[in-house]
């Protein structure tokens, strides 16, 4: 017996719906050549055209996505808070989780390095950092602090949930995550030590990030929409 | 040599690129002629002897047989990526960086495309990986990869590259002597084909109120980004394949998500989740490592094109010019994230006078487009450059032109002129013109 590799191009009854669409957008000649095949190939079962030709045949595999897989998946945390999750934690508490699974990596308070700098205005190559020019030949990729740049603090939530720590990456419990936030917010100013993180009081924090931001989107979506 | 025959395009030795063809100037006479040097002899005239001696060994004894999967040269061991010393490969924050100057043509072999891993590389089985496109559409919908693989498909050829390439010409103080490749190898061009975006998008429908789209790997970090959703309606893609073969591992496995003309990070490898949306998350990318930090202090968010940028790959840094007074052929690479090159003026002088380069077919929108020019390098100090221009009409900025935009730590988005300056005794240098 051979084993048979299982078909992977279209099969007539995949072709369930067809959508005919006015514009083609991919005008090679390979591509005109593809579409005249399937063109062929559907006219043996049900033969969908308008004006005479075909110049689409929209495939539909998708399955239908539940509510409660989606639930599952969506980790995705937005500024004005969509997706929190409920749960608390103290800055204090997260010191301790900080000390334990993250200093390692991002130095005793944060801005020692040698992963990504979590505090401190004075960013990647602070001219008053005595050990300046040692890092920037040790780490030239030293990241911009989460204190002087970012401009929300949900994304310090949103990512340490789903990537951090390091090594293991969606280990910690929510209650955690917001610790550990606490804390990062602590480190720069942004909270008391004993101060408690949750999803009603992440959205009152006010990064420095936030007034030095401007965006360039406007210029980009002017420039997509040109013909 | 009939130097009648050459026609000079710009100062110090620029020569018109039909020069070469006109002239039949040798590039080089003292190159070795290796086995085929041994001297003439009568051996092989006479009636006692066989005409072994005058050949060498390969062509005197059957070859290997080939393997499954091809390998280059095993005199061609030095053409490898380079990881960049910064990022350690164990601190699973890696950077490689793909040897552009012994690239030729516009496409980059697969196993040397550039690659940067926030979290390493995971090794997914693509029975078991799920597309989920959910959020503001009609019909949320989960596609496997067999199902995607019924799709129609098309291919596009693109240059990929990293926001922070040439990151260290930025932002350096003085020129690092450094290659082409440890300078500006996050950048590579391929053949890519999967499914326009627009396809599935189709077939989930969207709200009225969509605008951003939310891309998340299926790496351990779960990379995401937020991207405007009509650049995806535009000219994105689920990319399952690259120059011909399904796509490696290290670009995301078994599908990536495709942006063309965009900065890299975007392509979300591994892409396992789309979430429409009415704003964009702020994920930790957007929040600052890709961000641009003006010379005012505002830090520009959302920057996502890929400007007109071109280096002249040969000659490059740490390189040599083997002959004084020879000819060489100038070559380069050229790419704009808006749309198709239009020129590439190369400069032997420092820039005080510019010749147009030929550049080389095909030239495509959003990649990779080669230009070259012959050059008779007459032995003395100089510096070459090269100025890309686009179809939008966007010229490469000088180094400090650029950086007159920027903070003086702000390294992304950089797309200055390089200028590779050439000692009398043919070392080739960067510096910064």
């Amino acid at each position: 017996m051979v084993d048979r590799i299982r078909l992977t191009t279209l099969s007539t009854e995949s072709i369930s719906a067809v959508v005919l669409m006015r514009k083609s957008v991919c005008t090679t000649s390979l591509f005109r050549t593809l579409l005249l095949g399937l063109f062929l190939w559907g006219m043996q079962s049900t033969l969908l055209f308008a004006d005479g030709a075909a110049e689409w045949l929209m495939t539909d595999l998708g399955q239908p996505l539940s509510k409660a897989e989606i639930e599952r998946y969506e980790i995705t945390i937005f500024p004005d808070g969509t997706n929190l999750p409920d749960g608390q934690g103290a800055a204090a508490q997260g010191k301790v989780l900080y000390q334990n699974q993250c200093a390692m990596c991002h130095g005793k308070s944060g801005i020692e390095g040698p992963a990504a700098r979590l505090a401190g205005s004075d960013g990647w190559f602070s001219f008053e950092d005595p050990l300046r020019v040692l890092r920037i030949k040790e780490y030239p990729i030293l990241l911009i602090s989460v204190g002087s740049m970012w401009p929300y603090a949900t994304t310090i939530f949103d990512y340490i949930r789903r990537a951090m720590p390091h090594h293991a990456p969606k280990s910690l419990h929510n209650d955690e995550a917001y610790a550990l936030t606490a804390y990062i917010l602590y480190m720069n100013d942004q909270l008391e030590e004993s101060s408690t993180l949750d999803k009603q009081s992440i959205l009152e924090i006010t990064m420095p990030g936030k007034a030095r931001s401007v965006s360039a989107k406007e210029q980009i979506t002017n420039l997509v929409e040109q013909p | 040599m009939r130097k009648a025959f050459l026609k000079t395009a710009a100062g110090n030795g620029l020569l018109d690129r039909r020069s070469f063809l006109q002239s039949g100037i040798a590039l080089s006479t003292s190159f070795s002629l290796g086995a085929f040097a041994a001297p003439v002899s009568d051996l092989n005239t006479a009636p006692n002897s066989s005409i072994a001696a005058s050949f060498p060994e390969w062509m005197k004894t059957p070859g290997r047989a080939d393997t499954e999967y091809g390998q280059p040269s095993i005199y061609e061991k030095q053409v490898q990526r380079h990881l960049q010393k910064s990022a350690p490969e164990a601190s699973l924050f890696s950077i490689w960086h793909t040897p552009i100057e012994n690239q030729r043509g516009i496409i980059t072999p697969s196993g040397l495309h550039f690659t940067v891993n926030h979290n390493g590389i995971p090794d997914i089985d693509p029975q078991q990986h799920v597309l989920m496109i959910h959020g503001l559409v009609d019909k949320p919908l989960k596609f496997d990869v067999e199902s995607l693989m019924r799709y129609p498909m098309v291919s596009v050829i693109h240059f990929l590259e990293c926001a922070g390439n040439t990151a260290t010409n930025a932002v350096s103080l003085s020129p690092l002597d450094q290659s082409a490749q440890e300078l500006s190898g996050q950048m590579s061009g391929s053949e890519w084909a999967g499914i326009p975006l627009k396809y599935l998008l189709k077939e989930t429908g969207l709200k009225a109120n969509a605008k951003w789209v939310i891309a998340e790997g299926a790496d351990g970090g779960s990379h995401s980004r937020s991207i405007p959703l009509d650049k995806l309606q535009d000219d994105a893609m689920v990319a399952l394949y690259q120059n011909g073969e399904r796509i490696r591992p290290s670009q995301g496995y078994p599908m990536r998500l495709f942006v063309p003309g965009w900065e890299g990070n975007l392509n979300v490898k591994w892409l396992h989740r789309l979430e429409v949306t009415d704003q964009p998350a702020y994920t930790k990318d957007e929040s600052g490592l890709y961000s641009d930090i003006l010379d005012d202090g505002r830090i520009q968010r959302f920057s996502f094109h890929m400007d007109v940028k071109s280096l002249i790959t040969r000659p490059s840094g740490k390189q040599l010019l083997p002959e004084k007074k020879g000819f060489y052929e100038i070559s380069g690479l050229a790419w704009s994230g808006y749309g198709k090159i239009k020129q590439v003026e190369v400069s032997a002088d420092g820039g005080k006078t510019w010749a147009p380069a030929h550049l080389e077919g095909p030239i495509l929108p959003k990649s990779l487009t080669r230009f070259t020019i012959p050059w008779r390098w007459n032995g003395s100090e100089t510096v070459l450059l090269s100025r890309a221009t686009d179809e939008l009409g966007r010229v490469q900025p000088t180094r400090d032109q650029w950086r007159d935009q920027y903070a003086s730590y702000s390294f992304n988005h950089y797309n200055g002129i390089q200028a590779w300056h050439i000692a009398r005794d043919g070392i080739v240098e960067n510096c910064y013109g």
